[in-house]
C-alpha cells in the first residue's frame, strides 16, 4: 500500500533512546485481585515519546490504557520492566507531569479560580502570584465570567475547560490525557481539541492522548499506539504526516485522513472484536 | 409594520408570564401559610385536649401533668428560682457540661477517623476495639464515671464525650474513605503533600458526612449529660429532674422535659446554619431549586 508509506508509517517498536520524554522498557504490569490471584494488566509493552511529541493510543476496553498512563506518573509501579521520564528513573510523582482525568476530579468545593490555582497553590507560589496565573488561564479557555462559579453549576464542557486549566497552568512538560473529551458533544469535543493543539504547540509539551475514538487519535498525534486486547500490548504503531497546523473541523474531510483512519482500523477491529468476544465469555 | 407587531407580540407574551408567576407566587404563599395554619391548630386542639382531659379527670394530672400545670410550674422557676438555686444556672451548667462532651467528642472522633480513614494498618488493627467498645451500653459508662470521676463537671462531661465520639468517628471514618480517588490523585499529580491532601482534599470530603453525624449527636451530648446529671450531681437540669420525680412531680418533669427540648432545638438550629455557610459549594436539592 503506498499511502501507507506516505501518510501512515507503520514504525517497528525499538528500544528507547535514552533521552525520551517517556521511555516505557518491556513493561509488564500484574495486579493482585481481591480473591488473590494474579491478572496482567499489560505485558511486554514498550512505547516511546519523544520530546514534543503528540502520541495517541487507541486499543479496545479493559487493554490497558489507563493503566499505561498511571506507570508514567508512578502512581503505579511497573511488575517488570522499567520507565523513565525526561531521562529518569520514575521513583516519585514527578513535578513535570500533568494528567487530565478520565474521569471528573474537580475540587467540588473549590470555585472554579480556586480549582485552577490548586497546583501553584500546592506548589507553594503565594496566593496572590496564584490567583493572578490562574485568571489568566481562565480567560484563555474563555470562562473569564465563570470565576466565582462552583463545579456543579458548570456544563460538562465547562468542567471540562477547566480541568485543562487546571492541569496547564503547572505548564507541564508531559501531558497525560486519560479520554478527556469522550463525554462531550461534537462541537464542544471539535473546539476542544483546537485548543487542545493550539496550547501544545505552545508550550512544547510531550502527549500521551488515550482514546476510544480512532478518528480523533488519527486526527490529533503525531504517532498513535494500536494496543491489543488485554493483557495489553503494543500491536503497532503508526506515524501520521498530515501537515500542521490541523484544523479539526475540516480535518476528517481530508481524503488522505480518511485512508489513514482505514488503514489503522483494519488493525484495531480485530483486537476490538477479540477484546469483545472475550469479555462475552467471561460474562464482564 | 411586521417589526412593530412582533415587539407587541413579545410585550404581550411578557404581560401573560408576568401574570403566570404573580399567581404561581401567590399559590406558594397560600400553601405556605395553609400548613402554618394547620401545624399551631394541632398544636391548639393537642393542648386543649390535654388540658380539658386533666380538668374532667380523663386524664390524671398526678401523673400526665397537664399543660397549664406545666406552664406554672416553668413560669414559679423562673420567676422563684428551683429548689437547687435559680433556673437559668442550672440551664447554664448542662448546656456548659454538654458543649464540652460535644466539642471534645467530635473532634477527638474527626482526628480518630481521620488518621484511621488514611492508614489501612491502623483500621485493620483497631477496628476489632473500636466494635468492642461500641457495643457496650454507653449509658451504663455514666455510673463508672460518677465513681471515677466524682459528683461534679467532669463525670458528665466525659459521659456525653463517649456518646459522641463513637458517632462522628464512624462517620468521619466512612468519609474520608468514600473521598473520591481521582481527586486524590489529582491533587498529588497537581503538587500536593500528603498534608496538603488531608487537609484540601480529604477533610472537605468528609466535611458532609461529618456534618451530618454532628447533628445527631449533639443530641447524644445533651443524653450524656443529663443522664450523668440524674445519676448523681449538685446542679443541672437532670437533677432537676430527678428531684422532681422524687417528689413525684409530674409538672416538675414534664416542664424540665420541654426546657430542654427547646435548647436541643436552639442549638440544632445553629448547628444547620453553620453546615449551609460551610457547604455552600453544594448543589440545592432539586425541591428546594424549584421553591
Ligand atoms: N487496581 C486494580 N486492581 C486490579 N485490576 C485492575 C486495577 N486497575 C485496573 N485493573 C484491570 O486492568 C485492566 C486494564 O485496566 P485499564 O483501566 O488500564 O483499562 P483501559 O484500557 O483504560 O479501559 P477503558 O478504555 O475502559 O478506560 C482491566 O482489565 C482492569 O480490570
Ligand atoms: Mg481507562
Amino acid at each position: 500500500m503506498q499511502l501507507q508509506s506516505m501518510a501512515a508509517e507503520k514504525l517497528s517498536p525499538a528500544a528507547p533512546p535514552a533521552d525520551a520524554a517517556i521511555a516505557i522498557d518491556d513493561v509488564t504490569l500484574r495486579f493482585v485481585t481481591p480473591d488473590g490471584h494474579m491478572m496482567t494488566a499489560i505485558r511486554d509493552f514498550t512505547m516511546t515519546v519523544a520530546r514534543g511529541e503528540f502520541a495517541c493510543v487507541v486499543g479496545p476496553t479493559g487493554c490497558g490504557k489507563s493503566t499505561t498512563l498511571n506507570l508514567v506518573t508512578g502512581l503505579l509501579r511497573p511488575t517488570t520492566g522499567n520507565v523513565r521520564v525526561m531521562g529518569n528513573p520514575v521513583t516519585d510523582i514527578s513535578r513535570d507531569i500533568g494528567f487530565v482525568f478520565q474521569a471528573d476530579a474537580l475540587f467540588p468545593w473549590r470555585s472554579v479560580i480556586d480549582n485552577v490555582a490548586a497546583g501553584p497553590l500546592y506548589r507553594g507560589t503565594p496566593k496572590a502570584e496564584a490567583l493572578e496565573r490562574a485568571r489568566d488561564w481562565i480567560a484563555r479557555v474563555g470562562l473569564a465570567r465563570f470565576e466565582k462559579h462552583y463545579p456543579h453549576q458548570l456544563s460538562g464542557g465547562m468542567r471540562k475547560r477547566v480541568a485543562l486549566a487546571q492541569t496547564f497552568i503547572n505548564q507541564p512538560k508531559i501531558l497525560l490525557m486519560d479520554e478527556p473529551f469522550s463525554a462531550l458533544d461534537m462541537q464542544t469535543r471539535t473546539a476542544m481539541q483546537d485548543e487542545l493543539l493550539g496550547l501544545w504547540s505552545e508550550q512544547k509539551s510531550s502527549v500521551v492522548f488515550v482514546t476510544h475514538d480512532l478518528e480523533e487519535a488519527v486526527a490529533l498525534a503525531d504517532k498513535v499506539y494500536v494496543l491489543t486486547a488485554g493483557p495489553g500490548t503494543v500491536k503497532s504503531v503508526y506515524r501520521i504526516d498530515l501537515p500542521r497546523p490541523r484544523v479539526m473541523a475540516d480535518i476528517r474531510y481530508d481524503p488522505k485522513f480518511i485512508e489513514i483512519a482505514k488503514v489503522i482500523w483494519n488493525d484495531l477491529r480485530e483486537e476490538v472484536q477479540l477484546g469483545q468476544s472475550r469479555g462475552l465469555q467471561t460474562g464482564h | 409594520m411586521t417589526a412593530i407587531s412582533s415587539t407587541d407580540r413579545a410585550t404581550a407574551r411578557e404581560a401573560s408570564i408576568a401574570v403566570a408567576e404573580a399567581r404561581a407566587r401567590a399559590r406558594l404563599r397560600r400553601r405556605y401559610a395553609l400548613v402554618i395554619g394547620l401545624r399551631l391548630a394541632i398544636l391548639i386542639v393537642f393542648l386543649g385536649l390535654w388540658e380539658l382531659g386533666a380538668d374532667y379527670n380523663f386524664i390524671d394530672p398526678f401523673f400526665f401533668s397537664s399543660p397549664s400545670g406545666i406552664w406554672q410550674q416553668i413560669w414559679s422557676w423562673v420567676t422563684e428560682g428551683t429548689s437547687q438555686g435559680p433556673l437559668w444556672l442550672q440551664m447554664y451548667v448542662t448546656l456548659e457540661e454538654t458543649f464540652l462532651g460535644f466539642v471534645i467528642g467530635a473532634l477527638g472522633g474527626i482526628a480518630a477517623g481521620i488518621i484511621l480513614g488514611r492508614n489501612r494498618l491502623l483500621a485493620d488493627v483497631f477496628s476489632i476495639y473500636i466494635k468492642i467498645a461500641n457495643s457496650v451500653p454507653r449509658v451504663v459508662l455514666g455510673s463508672v464515671f460518677i465513681i471515677a470521676l466524682g459528683l461534679g463537671m467532669a463525670s458528665k462531661v466525659a459521659l456525653a464525650v463517649v456518646m459522641v465520639f463513637f458517632v462522628v468517628f464512624a462517620n468521619a471514618f466512612q468519609g474520608v474513605r468514600e473521598a473520591d480517588r481521582a481527586m486524590i490523585a489529582n491533587a498529588r499529580i497537581l503538587g500536593a503533600s500528603p498534608w496538603q491532601i488531608t487537609t484540601t482534599v480529604i477533610i472537605p470530603s468528609a466535611m458532609s458526612w461529618i456534618l451530618a453525624s454532628l447533628h445527631v449527636s449533639f443530641g447524644f451530648a445533651l443524653v450524656g449529660a443529663v443522664v450523668g446529671e440524674f445519676l448523681g450531681a449538685k446542679q443541672g437540669m437532670g437533677l432537676l429532674i430527678s428531684t422532681a420525680q422524687g417528689a413525684f412531680n409530674a409538672n416538675g418533669v414534664f416542664a424540665a422535659m420541654i426546657i430542654l427540648a427547646v435548647m436541643a432545638l436552639v442549638v440544632e438550629f445553629i448547628i444547620t446554619r453553620f453546615e449551609n455557610y460551610v457547604v455552600k459549594w453544594r448543589p440545592a436539592p432539586f425541591n428546594e431549586q424549584g421553591a
